[in-house]
Parts: structure tokens; sequence; C-alpha cells
């Protein structure tokens, strides 16, 4: 989407150059901070130019009243399949394990996004801007490269391509392999093959991974590209964050982490982040026995950077129910013997977190002076179950507000047929 | 519902035989074996063992109430005593002994009622050696009964009670079959067995399925149904043998003689047909809700819910003329070709038409949120015109499943004289910053926020790691 802008902005001039002003509003930054009161948010370009309590508006600026409403950044969704499936059960359009293919560390899921996928529709129109994307296992435990996506109503969606690697070491590894200490055997072979790759020019004929593979994963390696690992148990933490001692270089992100807070200021410690399930907290499998839906508050308390994901959760809903998810856990703050999360973090796990843990706060997941323009305003708090978006931003572009259950929506909002039959309304 | 059920075909079809019969309720006592056999679908071999537990006589004060079948009471007060309802107004004096709890700040509904759950046959942790909910060897197994694979120490019914405020539910087997069996109708209480959990004299109900799942599941064996055709087909043929089934009792009890050999199965299907158990039906698409509507017709029974109905938007007026409540999720959409078309107005449309509709969970998570997903669907509702009530959504949760589930005589409303379910939440339970402060069933105390002792803990976790949600 960058590139595109920039190329579009250079030839055109001014297909992004208006300044938009948006007034009056209750400011969610996504960094962290406690909503500001009547804030102003100024946008050129395709960029935050700045958001929060003093700020000019621009000579010249286009000025848009949300007194009485939020003005906030983006969601950016965790961890999902945006895009890559139209809808879980219809296997003909899955893309997201790819258990028939020899390949799986150098699986690339940016390439199979499709933007017109009426998820993204949906999602877009309650305020998801952005979407980490991860292809799922096959039959290793490498599940190849994730993606970064916007949600924009364009044929660019891809923000960050071959943004993380992901990988299985808990149950669902074990199950794919055999065991979880096959699982690690299968690890460190594709590792030292991705080394001796670096070094030996491409040798990896001793090993049981491919050539493109073992190539996939050198960034893993030399810590160019985050290694997002999926467990849950805390034994099978710890044994993912002494990976750091074999592999220094290793940038680790773990995912789930259900039992997190058992270990969370060893989780801390070792300075890993965590997309977490948001509020999971069933025993649903035997790695996760001590699931808690403290677990966010607790790792946070530790020190740890958490974000949240519907992993471990009902998705069903789509990616827009994150921020119900993180509604929750400023609930549960008030609940005798539980942890919650404040406002300001609650929302930053699902705006600036997720964008942090991949390297990516820079550019989006905030309203932070020079990220990308990807600004929601809300008729009311962005976390409680009675709002929703009335105007969304993209890199600076107004979306559109509609998708085929808002078409659905109009045409059966009487349900009686009238003169013609309902596939006349349109 | 239960009396509407004899409604439509099965009046002509039980004209003469046992529809003057007063009913009797499932916990009746269990036909022996020297009695001369009647209507065997009747008997009730596996009785209810619940208690209320003790409760103390509680008045709470000062709190918003949402009486469950649309009165709101501000300023309220609500007195419990003796496992029921006493009284509910506004200035309502503390009888001697009695607990008074100020509530101000809070609100106080009756319990939430899931009508659709598989908490217990399909428990956590989900492992193959507890997956118990779907009989998937024959397309119709009407013979099985979810409460025998209900493992009462699922983890999930704590989570259910001390978050969702989820008092009653329903356990029904899966949707992998046509014909899958009978539903199970549980108090919200742990106990060392299942019948300790049964709601004592709550009609049975019958789980069928429409669409994906049974011809998936049948046609990936090689077998009818594969197709939707098949599927409707296997239901005709089956609803024809109890039909027949039936003709034979019904003769039996008026001309005597030797009793008709006995089926569990058709038992079942039997029970339907008499009015007595209530058909709770999986099926999303609206083509194939009406096409099980004109088989209902054509064999004398009546579909009390459509479960899952994500199209239910698209003939709320048919549902609502062939008396059909719609059981459906808030914003579910596109996991699977037959909820492509779900949309977040749901709820709303058929409530503005008139329809009987509720809102369930079908899920370990979604149960412990259902006043949110009503929350999200009201509001859904309020962006498309249509404007309902706070204390009218909350019928959503409470006496619509109530009616659904033939118990509205019981519980799903905070009326005088009904059974004392209760939820005190810590703020307005439309929000997503509330959560139950205290849970009571049948007057009993069973969650209190403030007091760890007053929180189950299941076996399963008892001496595991943290031992529950609240550590």
């Amino acid at each position: 989407m960058k590139r595109l802008l920039l190329v579009a902005a250079l030839l055109c001039g001014t297909a992004h150059a208006d300044t938009i002003a948006i007034t009056g509003g209750t400011i969610a930054i996504g960094d962290g901070s406690q909503p500001i009161p009547n804030g102003i948010v100024v946008i050129r370009d395709g960029r935050v130019v700045a958001a929060g309590a003093n700020v000019a508006v621009p000579a010249g600026a286009q000025v848009i009243d949300a007194h009485g409403k939020w003005v906030a950044a983006g969601i950016v969704a965790g961890f999902s399949s945006e895009g890559i499936v139209d809808g879980e059960g219809i296997e003909e359009t899955y893309d997201g394990a790819a258990g028939k293919s020899v390949f799986n560390a150098a699986i690339d899921v940016s390439t199979s996004i499709n933007p017109t996928n009426q998820s993204i529709a949906v999602d877009r129109t309650w305020g998801v801007t952005r979407a980490v994307v991860s292809p799922e296992a096959g039959n290793s435990v490498f599940a190849g490269q994730g993606a970064v996506i916007d949600t924009g109503a364009d044929d660019t969606p891809v923000s960050k391509a071959r943004a993380f690697q992901y990988v299985e070491l808990g149950e669902d590894g074990a199950n794919r392999v055999g065991s979880r200490p096959a699982a690690y055997v299968m690890l460190h072979d594709a590792l030292a093959a991705a080394k001796s790759a670096t070094h030996q020019g491409g040798d990896t004929k001793n090993a049981l991974i491919t050539r493109v593979d073992a190539a996939a994963l050198l960034p893993v390696v030399e810590g160019r590209m985050p290694l997002v690992v999926h467990v849950e148990r805390a034994s099978d933490i710890l044994q993912v964050l002494s990976l750091k001692q074999a592999y220094p270089g290793l940038r680790l992100v773990l995912l789930g982490a259900a039992e997190g807070w058992m270990v969370a200021p060893r989780i801390a410690a070792a300075h890993v982040p965590v997309i977490a399930g948001a509020l999971a907290d069933l025993p649903e499998a035997f790695e996760r026995t001590a699931a808690t839906e403290s677990n966010v508050g607790r790792m946070e308390k530790a020190g740890v950077t958490v974000a949240i994901s519907t992993v471990d959760v009902s998705t069903e809903g789509g990616q827009r129910n994150l921020r119900q998810y993180a509604g929750n856990l400023v609930g549960i703050a008030r609940v005798p013997g539980m942890t919650g999360l404040d406002w300001g973090t609650a929302f930053a796990t699902i705006s600036s977190r997720p964008a942090a843990i991949l390297g990516l706060d820079n550019e989006i997941g905030s309203l932070r002076p020079g990220r990308r323009a990807d600004v929601v305003i809300w008729d009311g708090d962005p976390l409680e179950l009675s709002s929703a978006p009335v105007a969304v931003w993209i890199d600076g572009v107004a979306q559109p507000m509609t998708s085929r259950q808002t078409r659905l929506r109009d045409r059966y909002l009487n349900p009686q047929e009238g003169a013609l039959p309902k596939a006349y309304e349109h | 519902m239960a009396r509407e059920v004899a409604a439509l075909g099965a009046l002509i079809l039980l004209a003469g035989c046992v529809a003057d019969a007063p009913p009797r309720s499932a916990s009746a006592t269990p036909a022996s074996s020297s009695e001369r056999i009647v209507e065997p679908w009747k008997t009730d071999p596996f009785p209810s063992t619940y208690h209320a537990y003790p409760g103390v006589p509680t008045l709470i004060t000062n709190v918003t109430i949402y009486d469950g079948e649309g009165g709101r009471i501000d300023g309220g007060s609500l007195l419990l005593a003796d496992g029921k309802v006493q009284a509910v107004g506004r200035n309502i004096s503390a009888p001697a002994g009695a607990i008074v709890i100020d509530g101000t700040g809070k609100w106080v509904t009756p319990g939430v009622i899931d009508v659709h759950s598989h908490l217990g046959d399909y428990p956590s942790p989900s492992v193959k050696a507890l997956s118990d909910g779907n009989e998937a060897t024959s397309p119709t197994t009407p013979e099985v009964w979810a409460e025998h694979s209900v493992w009462p120490q699922d983890p999930g019914f704590s989570r259910a009670l001390m978050n969702g405020g989820v008092t009653t539910l329903q356990i029904l087997p899966g949707s992998a079959n046509l014909m899958g069996g009978r539903s199970v109708i549980v108090k919200n209480v742990y106990a060392r067995t299942t019948q300790g959990m049964k709601f004592p004299g709550a009609p049975y109900g019958f789980k069928m399925a429409c669409g994906e799942n049974p011809k998936r599941v049948y046609g990936d064996k090689g077998r009818e149904p594969s197709t939707r055709m098949g599927n409707i087909a296997v239901d005709r043929e089956t609803w024809q043998q109890a039909v027949e089934y039936k003709r034979r009792w019904d003769k039996y009890e008026k001309d005597g003689g030797d009793p008709p050999s006995r089926s569990l199965a058709m038992d079942t299907l039997a029970g339907v047909l008499d009015g007595k158990i209530l058909v709770h039906n999986h099926c999303y698409r609206a083509d194939e809700m009406a096409n099980v509507i004109d088989m209902s017709k054509e064999f004398g029974y009546h579909v009390t819910a459509f479960h899952h109905g994500v199209e239910a938007y698209k003939i709320a007026d048919l549902l609502k003329a062939n008396d059909i409540c719609a059981v459906v999720w808030a914003d579910w959409f596109g996991f699977k070709m037959e909820s492509y078309d779900a949309i977040p107005e749901n709820l709303a449309i058929l409530q503005k038409t008139g329809t009987c509709a509720m809102i369930h969970s079908d899920d370990p998570n979604g149960i412990q949120r259902l006043n949110q997903e009503v929350a999200k669907a009201q509001a859904a509702g309020r962006r498309a015109g249509i404007m309902i009530p706070d204390e009218v959504a909350w019928e959503w949760l409470s006496i619509n499943p109530a009616k659904a589930l033939g118990l509205a005589d019981r519980i799903g409303s905070l009326k005088p004289g009904k059974n004392a379910d209760v939820v005190l939440w810590n703020g307005n339970p439309l929000s997503v910053y509330t959560r139950p402060d205290r849970v009571w069933i049948d007057g009993a105390l069973m969650y209190d926020a403030h007091d760890p002792k007053r929180r189950p803990v299941s076996d399963f976790e008892l001496g595991q790691p943290g031992e529950g949600d609240v550590k």
C-alpha cells in the first residue's frame, strides 16, 4: 500500500495531499495512553501529522466535527486468516494450511491475500484496518511466512510480506510430526540447515528440509525476521525461551501462551513479547490446564509486552470482536481476584502492540505523528458493545462503510417480498 | 411452548388418542415391569435428583431490574426466599432474618438461559476420550440421550456461571446426525451425577439437523444422505415409521392385547408426535427451514425452534406464522457456506416482525458472554432503525428461551412464585465492562465474586495449576 501511495502521490501530486482535521472527539491514540477528551487529529498525505489535546488545525484543512464521538487508531488484528479463506468451513477456498505441499517454511501467505474477501470488507466497516495474517501448519511444524495487510478497499492489501515465520511447538506441533521432541528435532534440523546454507553456500543435502525452506529460515536465524511460536503450556514456553541459547539471533514471539502467567517474569526477562489468546479461560487442552482470563493482565503486570488475538477463543464473529475482548479485559479489573488492564493498555493490545511485536509500530498501530493514517471515528467508546464506526480511513483514504452484510440487511429489513422478488431489490 | 405443541397437524393425527390425557411431567415414576406399559415415551427412567441448595431470605435494594418479560424497574428491590421470587417492586421491606444487599449502581436480571450448549458432552479438555456429542454412526439416532454423555465435571459449567450468569442450559447432541437424539436441561449446579443437575420436570428436547453437517458426515462415508434432498428423504422415511409405531401403540392403548414391540428410537419420535418432546432443529438457511416446516406438517409434529437460524431474518414472517422460535448468534458469520448470509441485525429484524427470537451460544466461550451478544444485536438493530429497549432485549436471554424449553412457568422472569434464579450484575449487563457480582439458583447463592468459597471448582481442576479461573 505504501509504495502504491508514494507512486500515486508522485504521479498525481494531489491524491492524498488534502489535510484533514478531525476535531472535538475523544482521542484514543493506541500507544497505551489514556483517552484524551476534546482532541484533534490531523492527517495529511496518508500519514498522521498530529493527534492530541493541543493540536492546531492547519490552515486550509478539511475539518470534520467529531464532538460526542471517539477518534481512534485503527484496530490491528493480532493473528488471523483475513483474506486467505472465504469461510473457515469452505475448504475449496482455504489457503491456510498446505498439507499437500512438500514445502513449509518457504510458504509466503502474502501471495494469497484477496482484498475483496468478505471478511475483510466486514471487518473494515468495524474499524479493523490492519491484520496480521498467518498460514497454518500442514504436515510440518513450520507453517510458513505470515504477512501484515491493510483492509482497504483497493487492490494492494499487503503492508508487509514475509513479516514473520510461524512455527508450532506445542500440542499442535506434536500432533503434526509425532511428539514434542520430534518437533524440536525438526526445528533444530531446519535451523541448522539454514545456518549451513548461510555459511556454505546453500548446502542442505544432509537435512530433511528443502533448499527453499532452508533459505526462508535464514532471516529467522539471523534475527531479521521474527519467529512466532505457538505454545500454551508453561513448560513449553520455557523450552522455547531456552532456544535463544542455541540461536542468540532469534527474535522470538510467543503466540497463545495460555499458561504464560505462571512463568511471566521469565518471559519478561527474556524480552519476548506475546500475542495472547484474549479471554481463553477454559482448560480446553491439557496444555492449557491453567488457562485464566487474568493471563493477559498478569503478564502485562510482570512487564511482558502483550497483544491479544482471537487464538483459543471463538473466531466465528470475525476479527471485529477483538474490541469486545479488549473491553472485557478492562471489565475484569473490577472483579475481585482477577487481573485486567486499564483502558489505554487494553486498546494498545489491539492497535500498537501487535504492530510493535512485529517491528512495525513506526508505521502502523497508533495515531502518533508519522504513522499511516488509519483512523476510525466511532459513535462511542470503541471497546463498548453499543458502539460502531461511522467513518474509517486507511492510509488516509476514506473507506466505504458498506459490505455485503449491510446490503443483505437493507434488502431484508422488511422480509416480505414486494411486487417483484427480493432479487430485484438492490 | 409445550401447550402449543399439540396444535397444527398433531391435533388431527392424535384425535381420539391421547390428546386429552393430562400431561405428565418427565419426573413421573418410572414404569415398573409389572405394570401395563402406557405410552412408553412418557416414562422417566433417569429421574432428576436435583434439589435446591440452602438459601437465606435475601432482599436486594436500589437496583435496576430487568424482569425478563420486558419490564424494567429503576431503583427497585427484589426479595428471594424459599427458593422463589417473593416480591419485585420499589418498596419492599426485609422480613426478619433476611440478608439485605444494597445494590446501588448494580443491575438485577433473571438468570441467563442458554438453549444450545454442548457443555458436558463436548467438555474441556477437548480430548477424544471425552468427545461424546455425536453418535455419528447412523444419520438417525433418536434413541440416544445427551444426558448419558454429559460429564458433570466439565470446567465449562463454572465459567458459564461466574462470567455469564447462566443458571439453566439445554445440552444437546451434536449436528452430525439428522436426528441427533434427546437433549437434557440442567441447572448450572455441579453435582456428582448428571441426574443431580437435571431440571426436575423439564420436558425433553429432540435435536434435529439440516444442511451441511449430516450430508457431509454421511456422504463422506459413502452413504445416504449425501445431499440436501437425501437429508429430507431420510427424515421422512423415519417419521413415517414413527407415525406407524405410534399408531400401533395407540391401538394397543385402546384395544389392549399384546403390547407392540418397543423401540427406544421410535419412543423419542412418538414423544415428539405426542407433543411431549420439543423439537430443536439446527438449520441455517431460509429455504431449508421452509422445507422442514412442510415436513413437520406432513407428519404432524411441531418445530419448537430453529437453532443457528442465520437466515431466519429472511423468513421472519413465515416463522411467526408457524409459531416457531428463531435461536441465533449475534454476529457469527461466514465460517461455513450455510452461514455466509448471516447479518448482525438478525435478532432485531425478527423482533420487529414479532417472531419469537433468542440468543444462544453453541460454544463454551460464547456462553460466558451471552449478555454481551445481546448487547451487540440490540445495537445493530438500533443502527438499522429498530429501537429495542434494554429490558425488552433481555427477553432474548430469559423468557423467550424459557418458552422454547417449555419452562416459562418456572423460569425466565422475576415474577413472584417463579424459581429464584437471579443475577446481580456489577453494572449495566449490556456493557462490555460488566460481570456478575452474585448468582442465585433456586434462591441459593451459588456464586459470589467477593467470596472465594462461593465459586465452584470442578473435580478436574482440583489440584491442577490454579484450580479454576479465579486463582
